[in-house]
């Protein structure tokens, strides 16, 4: 496979194996763009990329940028507030704008699932979600993919364990979506009130023991516990999830020699990462952040750099 | 002028027949049925060889929207989209603004009705006051006002409490409740099916229990008190088990069910198309497959619409944002008749029975019959007549309706109330 079948990124559950392949081989061919002197190739020169935030989210967005300026692409940003769409202000309308302005891939950040579905439904530029509400997060989980397989060489058979806030968590349903389309094993760990109730039907093994899920894990996927689900009452407190389920000292010995440890970021230390876990050297935490620029280079590169943007595959 | 309808296959499932017949009509009202009624010179003719002739349908569930959401529908326009689904009598509920819940509501949407509307308009009332579920709303002065059952339609009383009094208050006055079964502590900002469809999603999950555990409590309120219940738009298998069980007891119960719940079901929504997003959410295949299993065994008594305009802006827009609701009215019999009836889950006879016959006997209507000296509501259908959904058919001011783009078998073409033909489809010929 040399191209991309679709016009879009909306998520991973439909993307196959061998698309999701191509994109890890294309990141490996852009990071080496990296050890180049001129960080900077020609290969997006007269196309524009739009890069719509309705959140704040610096290092999503640096990634995107800087990927979209190492490919000579002319880099737009806007950002909104997903407050004045629900006032009234038309995210269909703000597409259709970027498209008269010649946008030829808007990256859309928003915290409604499904924002870039509608857009893509009604603008002709190419979409990448880059995060929509508790839906997918694709170049995150591509980036931790491509991560996982630059260190193990493989992603096939793993034991890949996500802890966390699954239920809200774009991070994990994306990596759930890849890793299991490229054959890892995947668990989950966390407290049964942040799990989705039907996650075994995705042949997900779900755990509530972090000590019981920790055996045998190859990768442990760490994710960001935001203090609003505490205020909810769907975990009695901060203490508490750290006593359970946080990546404490005490965590350490459980852990593989070779085990990788992965954090999207940015991290809440003392809550669901302690610095020592952080600081580790099976952690890979910012290696996660120079691949991440790779990844959004080669999305780039295969939605736009070859001319398929008129086909109306989805 | 009287009118002779000919030629028609008339069914009928109080009389248990479906044949053959000619129907005579002379002001607004049928005065004759036989095999052949001979044609005299002051009688229009309207010859429908080969289709059917049914009792005009009922539906107990519409939202017609005014007052106050005038944007979304009218009764102009409600009655007129009814019309043209073969609806001759609707039930609507009193979410409006004001809420239908004093006498001076209900007669504004008679006035309402009697001046724009072309066909029959029965007012549901609230049960509580603004439908806050707080204070018991003037149940007697509705009831004198005319209102035909007690709703607090998208909303759950949760406060039971105060449900088991409106119901005691109100069995004197001998009104139905129809209840919208929600849990909403349960629900809190739920919206699609919780199982598959809020995993796929990320949209936060409306489980099927909400509705279980209401549907269960007002059964045992309705035992309490002995107040006659219609559970309104079932979804779920747990649902229609204990409506089930209730029936078994004894206890007055009757339920619906909408056309959307038995032909779509959760993996609908993963699309994010707004026209997807409705109140109960659309379930799982399981519960799909024991609402129609319901719905053959006489569990479920009825189809209602729950037909729910709203403004074309206001459903493009994000998910989450879109208000629930589906505008059904135009295409509920066709699409039953396209997926039930076509594959044999239900007969013609059935469809009849579930969407005109038993709906006007549960709220005691007076309609929903073909007989001599009954008024002429009458709707005429074409089992052939295939037909794609097409958002500049649509009459409602709604365009929310997930069924656009699909091609249609069975559609009314020619709607008459009180002899009056209030539709007639463009390319049927109803005679000189
Ligand atoms: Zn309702």
């Amino acid at each position: 496979m040399s191209r991309l079948k679709r016009k879009h990124l909306l998520g991973l559950a439909d993307v196959s194996k061998e698309e999701i392949s191509l994109i890890l081989d294309t990141a490996e061919a852009m990071k080496e763009v990296f050890t180049r002197k001129v960080k900077k190739v020609p290969t997006l020169t007269g196309k524009t990329v739009v890069s719509f935030f309705f959140e704040p989210s610096t290092r999503t967005k640096a990634s995107f940028d800087l990927a979209g300026k190492m490919l000579s692409a002319n880099m737009l940003s806007l950002s909104g507030s997903s407050s004045s769409v629900a006032k009234g202000e038309s995210l269909i309308d703000t597409g259709k704008t970027l498209e008269a302005m010649g946008a030829d891939i808007i990256v859309i950040r928003h915290s409604a699932p499904g924002a870039p579905h509608l857009l893509a439904r009604y603008v002709n530029a190419s979409i990448i979600n880059a995060g929509d509400g508790a839906h997918e997060h694709p170049t995150q989980a591509l980036l931790d993919m491509f991560t996982i397989k630059e260190k193990k060489g493989r992603i096939e058979g793993l034991n890949v364990l996500i802890v966390g806030d699954i239920l809200h968590s774009r991070v994990a349903r994306s990596n759930i979506f890849g890793l299991k389309t490229m054959g890892a094993n995947v668990r989950v760990v966390g407290p049964a009130t942040l799990i989705p109730k039907d996650l075994k039907n995705l042949g997900v093994e779900v755990y509530y023991s972090l000590d019981e899920a920790l055996k045998g894990a190859d990768v442990v996927n760490i994710l960001r516990i935001q203090r609003e689900r505490q205020k909810k009452g769907l975990f009695p407190s901060i203490r508490e999830y750290h006593r359970f389920y946080g990546m404490n000292e005490r965590i350490i010995s459980l852990l593989k020699d070779d085990v990788l440890i992965l954090h999207p970021g940015p991290m809440n230390q003392g809550v669901e990462i302690d610095p020592i876990i952080a600081l580790d050297d099976r952690a890979v935490i910012e290696e996660q952040v120079t691949n991440g620029v790779a990844v959004r280079m080669a999305l780039f590169y295969l939605l736009a750099g070859r001319g398929n943007q008129n086909e109306k595959i989805n | 002028m009287k009118k002779l309808i000919k030629n028609g296959i008339v069914v009928d499932p109080e009389r248990g027949r479906k044949e053959k017949l000619d129907i005579l009509i002379e002001n607004g009202k049928i005065v004759r049925i036989a095999e052949k009624i001979e044609e005299t010179e002051d009688v229009k003719i309207i010859d429908v060889t080969g289709k059917y002739v049914l009792p005009g349908l009922v539906d107990l569930h519409v939202h017609l929207r005014e007052p106050g959401f005038e944007h979304k529908e009218t009764i102009a326009t409600g009655t007129r989209a009814a019309a043209k689904g073969g609806f001759t009598s609707i039930c609507c509920m009193p979410n409006t603004d004001p809420v239908a819940d004093n006498p001076s509501v209900i007669r504004y949407i008679q006035h309402r009705s009697a001046e724009e509307g072309v066909i029959r308009v029965f007012p549901i009332g609230a049960i509580t006051k603004g439908s806050k579920g707080e204070e018991i709303a003037e149940i007697g002065m509705l009831k004198e006002a005319g209102v035909v059952a007690l709703s607090d339609d998208g909303r759950t009383v949760m406060n039971s409490g105060v449900m088991r009094r409106a119901m005691e208050y109100a069995t004197p006055f001998d009104l139905t409740f129809i209840t919208h079964c929600e849990d909403h502590n349960l629900v809190d900002n739920g919206m699609v099916n919780e199982g598959y469809a809020s995993m796929m999603t990320g949209l936060p999950g409306y489980p099927a229990e909400a509705e279980e555990i209401i549907i269960a409590r007002d059964i045992k309120l309705a035992e309490l008190t002995g107040a006659k219940l219609h559970i309104a738009h079932v979804t779920t298998k747990g649902g229609v088990e204990l409506i089930r069980q209730a029936k078994a007891r004894g206890v007055s119960i009757t339920a619906e069910v909408t056309p959307h719940h038995l032909v779509l079901c959760e993996e609908d929504v993963l699309s994010y198309d707004t026209n997807f997003k409705v109140n109960p959410p659309l379930r799982s295949k399981e519960d799909q497959a024991a609402l129609i299993e319901g719905l053959q065994d006489g569990t479920i008594d009825i189809i209602a619409t729950d037909h729910a305009p709203h403004a074309y802006e206001e459903k493009m827009v994000e998910f989450q944002w879109a208000p629930f609701g589906i505008a059904g009215l135009e295409t509920a019999l066709p699409v039953i008749i396209t997926t039930l009836v076509k594959d044999g889950k239900l007969s013609l006879m059935d469809v009849v029975k579930k969407m005109s016959t038993k709906p006007a006997q549960i709220l005691d209507l007076s309609v929903g019959g073909i007989g001599e000296g009954q008024e002429a509501d009458l709707v005429v259908v074409d089992l052939e007549w295939e037909e794609e959904v097409r958002v500049k058919d649509l009459v409602s001011k709604g365009k929310n309706n997930p069924f656009i783009g699909w091609k249609l078998i069975g559609w009314p073409v020619m709607t008459m109330v009180k002899g009056k033909i209030v539709y007639q489809r463009s390319g049927f010929n109803a005679g000189n």
